[in-house]
C-alpha cells in the first residue's frame, strides 16, 4: 500500500474559537448574495405601496417641520445662525443613517433565526447588507437636503458649502462603521438576552439627545460646560458636526477629535466582528 | 474512494430548559469555574440522549463520540428515532452550529437542504427568488444564469416565473424550490426529509433527482429520513443513531434491518387501536388491536419477516356467530388484498369461551410486496351484525431489503409478492 499522505481538507469543523479569523475570505464568495439582499430590501419595502421610495422622503422631511417647530420656535435653541430647517435636516440625515445601521444590524440574529438555522453562509453579509441598503435611503434623503439646501441658497441665506465637503466619504464610512459595529455588538448580545434590545430602543433615542442633532456643539461649550464632555465624547457628535461644517459652513470640530472618533469606530468595529462571528458558531442553540 | 467526511470524536451538549433569566448568572458561573481553571460545572455529567427518560442534569449530550467516514460518491442514509441526534448531526455539518468537542473535516464544498426554499421572500417573484435562494446556497450569480432554464423548466412552473411567490400555490413554490436546490453543484449534498413535502409525482421526481446526483454525479450525499422505503431505494449505506452514538453504519440493508428490529418500543399509538364502547356488546368486549412488532416513531415493516396482528377481548357471554379479524388493502389501488378470521382453519362450528383473551396471527413473511397497506380490524357476527368494520384502520409500510426479488434492483410489480417454492429438475439424459 501507498505511504499515507497528509491529506487536504477543504473545511475543519471543530470547537476550537478561532478569535481572529474574520472569514472574509468567504464574505467576499459570497459577494454576490450582498447585491441580491439589498436588493431584495429595497424591492420589498415598496411592493405593494403608492408612494414608494417616496416614503424614504417623507420621514425626514416631517421630522424637520415638527423639530423646527418645537426645537427652534418653542425652545429657541440656536442654530449657529443657519437657517433652522437646514440645520435640522442635516442633523437628521447623518443620525438617521447612524441609527438605521445600528437597529437594524442589532436584531440580525433574532430577526434573521429561521434561515441562518437552515443554511450555511457567511453572516456577516447580511449586516454588511444592511449597511448597504441603509445606503441607498440615506442618498435619497441626501437628494432632499441637497435640495433644501438648492431653495435657501436661491432664497440668499446665509451659509457657505467649504473645501471640508471633502471628508463627507469618510464622515460616511465612519457612520456606517459605527453603527455596523455597535449593531453586531448588541446582535451578538441579544441572542441570549433580549433585555438588550430594549435597552438600544431607548438608549438609541437618548443618544440622540447627546448628539448635536437638535442644538450644535457650540452651545454646548459656551453655556454648559460642565455637560460638555457628554456630547463631546460621542463619537457621533464629531461626524454630524464635520458634516454640518463642510455642507453649510458651520460646526464645531477638529482633526483630532475626528482622530478618536476613528479609531473609536474602527476598534468598536473589531470587537464587532469578533464577537459576531463568536456568537454566529452556536447562536442558533440558544436563540 | 478516498473520504470526502471524516468526522472524529464529534460530541454535541444541548442546555435544556428555559434560556432566560437563569442564564446570567450561570454564565458568571461558568466563566468564573474558567477563570480557576476548573471544568465548566454544566458539562460534567455526561447524560447520553434518551428523550424518554427524565435526566437528572439540563446538560443532555445530543452526540457523543462520533467516529466515522464517509467516502466520495457514497449514499448515506441517517436513521434513528426522533431526537437520537440526526438533525443536529446535520446541522453541525452544514455548519449551522459547532460541535462542543470533535472535529468534522470535509473535502469539497458542501450544499445543505434542510429546508427547500430557505429564504425565499413573498413579495419577490420567482425569477428574482431563485437568483436570492441560489445566492443564499452558495452559488455565484454567473453559475446561477446560466442554469436558469433549466432550473425554470425542471419546477415547471414558466408561466408564472415573473409573478411574486405569495400568489403561489405550495405545491409551486415547493416545486421552484426544490428546482434551484437540486441544480446546486456542490461535491456533497445534505438533504433533510425535505421530500416530505409536494405530491406523489413530485417526490418521485425528486428522489429521482437525487439518485442522479449520487449515480450520476459521483457525489456524495447524506440523507436523513424516516422512510426507510426512501433510504433503501436512495442510499448504498446507512448509520443508524441511537442516542447520539452510532449504533451500527453499513451497508444499508443490514442497518434498516438493525433498526427495525432492535428499534422496538413498548407502545406506538400509531400501531394500535384501542376501541370504545361502541364495538361492544352485552356478550363481547373489544379492548384493543396493535399490530407487531411496535417501532418508536416508524410504521415501517420488512417484507422478509412476520408481521403479528394481535386482539385484546373479554368475552361476556360466548357468542356463536362471532368472528374476529382483519383486512388489508394496497394503499395505492385501494384494492383488498384479503380478509382473515380467527375461525377460517376450524374443522367444526365452536365460540370463544368466557374470559379475557388474547388473539393473534400471523402475515406470513415473504407474502405481501414493498409499499403501503391498510390494516382494517374488523369484527362481527356472522350473519347478523358488524361490531367493527372498517372503523379504524392502520396504515403499515413494507419495505423489501432481504425478500423476494432481492437480487434484483427493480421494484417486482403487484400487490403481493409471495415466495413460492419452485422445484427444479435436471431431466437425465
Amino acid at each position: 500500500m501507498a505511504e499515507q499522505k497528509e491529506e487536504a481538507w477543504d473545511i475543519e469543523i471543530t470547537a476550537r474559537d478561532t478569535l481572529f479569523d474574520l472569514k472574509l475570505k468567504d464574505v467576499w464568495h459570497y459577494r454576490d448574495l450582498l447585491v441580491l439582499l439589498v436588493r431584495r430590501d429595497f424591492v420589498s419595502f415598496y411592493k405593494q405601496t403608492i408612494l414608494g421610495p417616496l416614503w424614504f422622503i417623507i420621514q425626514p422631511l416631517f421630522t424637520t417641520i415638527i423639530y423646527t417647530f418645537v426645537f427652534g420656535n418653542l425652545a429657541s435653541i440656536p442654530t449657529d445662525g443657519l437657517p433652522q430647517p437646514l440645520f435640522y435636516i442635516a442633523g437628521i440625515t447623518s443620525w438617521n443613517y447612524f441609527a438605521d445601521c445600528l437597529t437594524k444590524t442589532s436584531t440580525v440574529f433574532t430577526t434573521n433565526s429561521a434561515l441562518f438555522g437552515k443554511v450555511y453562509f457567511p453572516r456577516l453579509i447580511v449586516p454588511l447588507s444592511i449597511v448597504v441598503s441603509n445606503l441607498i435611503r440615506f442618498g435619497i434623503q441626501m437628494l432632499l437636503f441637497l435640495l433644501m439646501m438648492a431653495i435657501y441658497w436661491f432664497k440668499g441665506a446665509n451659509f457657505h458649502p467649504n473645501a471640508w465637503l471633502g471628508l463627507f466619504p469618510l464622515l460616511l464610512l465612519l457612520m456606517a462603521l459605527l453603527g455596523l459595529g455597535l449593531g453586531m455588538i448588541f446582535s451578538a448580545m441579544t441572542t441570549k438576552y433580549r433585555d438588550l434590545s430594549f435597552l438600544l430602543l431607548f438608549g438609541i433615542q437618548l443618544m440622540m439627545y447627546l448628539t448635536t442633532v437638535i442644538y450644535p456643539l457650540s452651545v454646548v461649550e459656551t453655556k454648559y460646560p460642565s455637560y460638555k464632555w457628554l456630547v463631546e465624547y460621542n463619537p457621533m457628535t464629531s461626524i454630524i458636526e464635520a458634516f454640518r461644517y463642510g455642507f453649510l459652513g458651520q460646526g464645531t470640530f477638529t482633526m483630532l477629535s475626528l482622530g478618536i472618533t476613528s479609531v473609536i469606530t474602527l476598534m468598536t468595529l473589531l470587537i464587532g466582528i469578533i464577537i459576531f462571528n463568536r456568537v454566529e458558531r452556536t447562536f442558533i442553540d440558544t436563540v | 474512494m478516498p473520504s470526502v467526511i471524516k468526522v472524529e470524536n464529534l460530541s454535541k451538549a444541548y442546555h435544556l430548559g428555559e434560556i432566560g433569566t437563569g442564564t446570567i448568572s450561570r454564565d458568571l458561573e461558568r466563566f468564573w469555574a474558567k477563570v480557576r481553571g476548573k471544568d465548566d460545572p454544566f458539562l460534567k455529567i455526561g447524560e447520553t440522549n434518551d428523550r424518554s427518560k427524565k435526566g437528572k442534569s439540563d446538560v443532555v449530550w445530543s452526540l457523543k463520540d462520533l467516529d466515522f467516514d464517509i467516502a466520495q460518491g457514497d449514499a448515506v442514509g441517517i436513521i434513528g428515532r426522533n431526537g437520537a441526534g440526526k438533525s443536529t448531526l446535520l446541522k453541525i455539518l452544514s455548519r449551522i452550529t459547532s460541535p462542543t468537542s470533535g472535529s468534522v473535516k470535509i473535502k469539497g464544498r458542501i450544499a445543505s437542504l434542510l429546508e427547500v426554499g430557505t429564504g425565499f421572500h413573498p413579495e419577490l417573484t420567482g425569477r428574482e427568488n431563485i437568483y436570492l435562494n441560489g445566492a443564499i446556497l452558495g452559488m455565484r450569480k454567473a453559475e446561477i444564469k446560466r442554469k436558469f432554464d433549466e432550473i425554470v423548466d425542471f419546477s415547471g412552473v414558466e408561466r408564472y416565473i415573473d409573478t411574486p411567490v405569495k400568489r403561489y400555490s405550495s405545491g409551486m413554490y415547493v416545486r421552484l424550490a426544490f428546482a434551484v436546490a437540486a441544480h446546486l453543484e456542490s461535491e456533497i449534498m445534505i438533504v433533510d426529509e425535505v421530500l416530505a413535502v409536494g405530491d406523489a409525482e413530485f417526490q418521485k421526481k425528486c428522489l429521482g433527482k437525487m439518485a442522479d446526483v449520487s449515480k450520476v454525479g459521483n457525489r456524495t450525499v447524506l440523507f436523513v429520513s424516516h422512510n426507510m422505503g426512501a433510504i433503501n431505494q436512495l442510499c448504498n449505506n446507512a448509520i443508524y443513531l441511537h442516542n447520539g452514538s452510532v449504533a451500527a453504519y453499513g451497508d444499508k440493508s443490514a442497518v434498516i434491518e438493525n433498526y427495525l428490529t432492535n428499534n422496538t418500543s413498548n407502545y406506538n399509538r400509531e400501531l394500535s387501536v384501542a376501541f370504545d364502547e361502541q364495538e361492544s356488546d352485552e356478550d363481547t368486549c373489544l379492548n384493543s388491536f396493535e399490530i407487531y412488532p411496535h417501532f418508536a416513531d416508524v410504521n415501517d415493516f420488512l417484507t422478509h419477516k412476520d408481521i403479528e396482528v394481535a386482539y385484546d377481548v373479554r368475552i361476556i357471554k360466548p357468542a356463536p356467530g362471532l368472528r374476529i379479524g382483519f383486512e388489508i388493502m394496497h394503499h395505492a389501488t385501494e384494492q383488498c388484498v384479503f380478509r382473515s378470521f380467527h375461525d377460517d382453519s376450524y374443522e367444526t362450528a365452536s365460540t370463544l369461551e368466557q374470559g379475557n383473551l388474547r388473539l393473534s396471527g400471523i402475515i406470513p413473511a415473504n407474502l405481501l410486496n414493498k409499499g403501503e397497506y391498510i390494516v382494517y380490524p374488523i369484527v362481527g357476527l356472522h350473519n347478523e351484525k358488524w361490531l367493527c368494520f372498517h372503523r379504524y384502520s392502520i396504515l403499515i409500510n413494507l419495505v423489501n431489503i432481504g425478500g423476494v426479488n432481492k437480487l434484483y434492483a427493480e421494484n417486482r410489480p403487484g400487490i403481493m409478492a409471495p415466495s413460492i417454492d419452485w422445484n427444479i429438475l435436471y431431466e437425465t439424459n
